[in-house]
């Protein structure tokens, strides 16, 4: 009954995704659907069998992507979410810092860092190492993700191994489960949630970026986001395979995720945190 | 006593403040008119006050009263783009060529009142009339230059710039040192050049021959890029990079071991000039203001800070000895006359190369 009363607060949010995101949804799969001339046509969409490649390799490095960043943060994050209030505070504090500082610019300064006369080689020289080719590579592409979305990882499976009573831990401990059974029985299974966000987080705007991969790709192995932004805003364009281009995307990443969710398998604990 | 000191330094920041913006305002200033104009230009494409150059919106200002609302592009498409959209109006485009071009063929441009602008008769006669603009009903020329090669003499050898041929870019010493434009226009330019066509042709053929020559060079290439060019040449990231003339400066000031050769073959000059888009709402303050950029001491303020050649004889005659004699940037007929003007090219052909482009650019 309070649902329906309280349904109204919502509409000022309602209002805001018709005119934002469902309205260019729309122009989106009308564009994907017609030609220059706005006839009706299926070409757009079935052209999108020659990106293929591109397509795969988007979502290949995306998902290398999502993996190094799960298998990274995932210990950061349950060794925060142990840690006593104000180093816990403090510890966040430092994983959200570099996000203070713009995307691009923190992209620029990968740039430079990996180049062949930039800061890693140089030093690498002084000890006698290198130089090694870093910069323009995919190697380059997947840790400019791995560096720009780790965040978006570690701050979910924050958010939910928080809620972990520590008694449960306790509890398991004193039935006589050993560390690897603790972590297997326990800590993983409440931590899904946590996860499936952190990979949904960082999935999506891995597989679709094209700063990055123009940046530290050096533009030679493009993804499926540099294509797209070149045909809108860049120097081949055409709204129409764009948009069905996009269409394809988002049909992908939609079907991704509800494969993810299966996983999921209606556990409780707690909503999803973004 | 820490909180006095504190309100005592920002009473004195205040009456700076204060100060500063009174001295703003100029004795001989003409008074606001309240009337604005709209200009879009490409970024860093007029001398805006820096390093202590003239910054010639504000002249504008101080000399007419007309305020000028600036906003910048980053190419020639995304000006298009915004200009068809509508939702935006300008007084003031400086769009390249083949732009001009396509605008004048949609129709999408003003013609202008000369009798307006008579500091018309100041622009060389070389740049009146050219193939994008025949009668030049549409255009004032702003500034030129050409497409050479910028090498760094410490990692590109002697002989092989002696001769600056097209085919360094495809010389196998020289994999992985190579940058390249990050557009089809300029990239399919080049390919074309080396293979001796038109840079408008309409064959596709050709095209697709030159398309097959781009793809072929990609292994030796480091990457496509444009702006990032001269980071990457300053810090001698790579020896090889095709650029625009008028950015020599820069990059000789970045990095003293860079050189600039125009190849044999010949290259593309390209014209940007000053148009009225179709529409505009204050047409005769946008040719007051045409005018005004075409004043001697304003283009030479211009020229001298963009670094592109200026088409302005009134201002080429008072530029700094060292760079009007300097052939990368005023050429001898021996260059120019193997330069090529880009046209625009009909729509199907434009759709072609986007294609083989995109084809170029994902290939693996």
């Amino acid at each position: 009954m309070a649902k329906k009363k309280n349904s109204w607060l919502a509409a000022p949010f309602g209002v805001w995704m018709a005119f934002f995101t469902l309205i260019p949804l729309g122009v989106v799969v009308y564009f994907a659907l017609t030609d220059s001339a706005g006839a009706f046509t299926f070409d757009n969409l079935l052209g999108i069998g020659q990106h293929a490649g591109t397509l795969l390799r988007s979502i290949w490095l995306g998902a290398i992507a999502t993996v190094l960043c799960l298998i990274l943060g995932y210990p950061v994050a349950y060794s925060i979410s142990r840690a006593k209030g104000v180093s816990q505070q403090t510890m966040v504090m430092l994983i959200m810092l570099p996000q203070w500082m713009n995307f691009l610019l923190r992209t620029y300064a990968w740039m430079t860092l990996l180049e062949n006369n930039g800061l890693i080689n140089k030093f690498l020289g002084l000890i006698g190492i290198g130089p090694l080719s870093m910069i323009n590579t995919s190697g380059a592409v997947v840790l400019g993700m791995v560096y720009n979305f780790l965040p978006f990882m570690i701050l979910p499976l924050y958010s939910v191994m928080t809620k972990i009573d520590k008694h449960t831990i306790e509890a398991a401990q004193d039935l006589g489960a050993n560390g690897l059974n603790v972590f297997r029985r326990v800590i993983l299974p409440l931590s899904v949630p946590g996860i499936i966000t952190g990979i949904t987080m960082v999935f999506v705007p891995a597989v679709s970026t094209f700063v990055i991969s123009k940046l530290l790709g050096g533009g030679k192995d493009m993804l499926i986001g540099d294509l797209i932004e070149m045909l809108f805003a860049g120097t081949a364009v055409n709204y129409n395979v764009g948009s069905a281009l996009s269409l394809v995307l988002m049909i992908l990443i939609v079907v991704c995720m509800a494969v993810m969710n299966k996983f999921d398998d209606g556990e409780e604990t707690g909503a999803l945190i973004a | 006593m820490k909180k006095r000191l504190f309100s005592v330094i920002l009473a004195v920041c205040m009456l700076a403040a204060i100060v500063s913006l009174a001295g703003c305002k100029q004795e001989d200033a003409v008074p606001l008119t309240g009337e604005v104009i709209n200009v879009y230009n490409w970024g860093e494409y007029i001398s805006n006050g820096e390093d202590g150059s003239l910054d010639v919106n504000k002249e504008f200002t101080r000399r007419t009263g007309i305020k000028v609302n600036y906003t910048t592009y980053p190419d020639n498409e995304s000006m298009y783009a915004k200009l068809t959209s509508g939702s935006a109006d300008y007084d003031v485009i400086i769009p390249s060529d083949y732009m001009i071009a396509r605008l004048i063929e949609e129709d999408m441009l003003e013609p202008l009142n000369m009798s307006n602008i008579p500091n018309f008769s100041l622009i060389d006669d070389q740049f009146k009339g050219l193939e994008y603009d025949p009668s030049n009903k549409y255009s004032v020329a702003y500034t030129w230059g050409t497409v050479g090669i910028f090498y760094n003499k410490t990692m590109v050898d002697e002989e092989d710039v002696k001769d600056m041929s097209w085919d360094i870019l495809w010389n196998e010493k020289y994999r992985g040192q190579i940058l390249m434009f990050d557009n089809p226009r300029d990239a399919f330019g080049i390919a074309l050049l080396k293979l001796g066509y038109s840079l408008n042709t309409t064959d596709k053929a050709q095209l697709l021959e030159a398309a097959n020559l781009l793809k072929e060079q990609k292994p030796l290439v480091q990457a496509y890029v444009m702006d990032q060019i001269f980071d990457k040449m300053a810090g001698a990231e790579a020896a090889l990079a095709p650029y625009y003339s008028g950015d020599a400066l820069t990059m000789f000031d970045d990095n003293e071991d860079l050189g600039f050769a125009v190849p044999k073959e010949g290259t593309n000059r390209f014209v940007d000039a000053i148009c009225i888009p179709k529409g505009a709402k204050n047409k005769e303050l946008a040719e007051k203001y045409i005018n005004f950029l075409c004043e001697t001491d304003i283009a030479l303020a211009n020229a001298e800070y963009i670094g592109y050649s200026t088409p302005n004889t009134g201002a080429l005659e008072q530029l700094d000895e060292e760079i009007k004699n300097n052939e990368i940037f005023y050429p001898g007929d021996d260059i120019l006359s193997k330069t090529q003007i880009f046209l625009k090219l009909p729509d199907d052909i434009n759709r072609y190369m986007d294609t083989l482009w995109i084809e170029i650019k994902t290939e693996n």
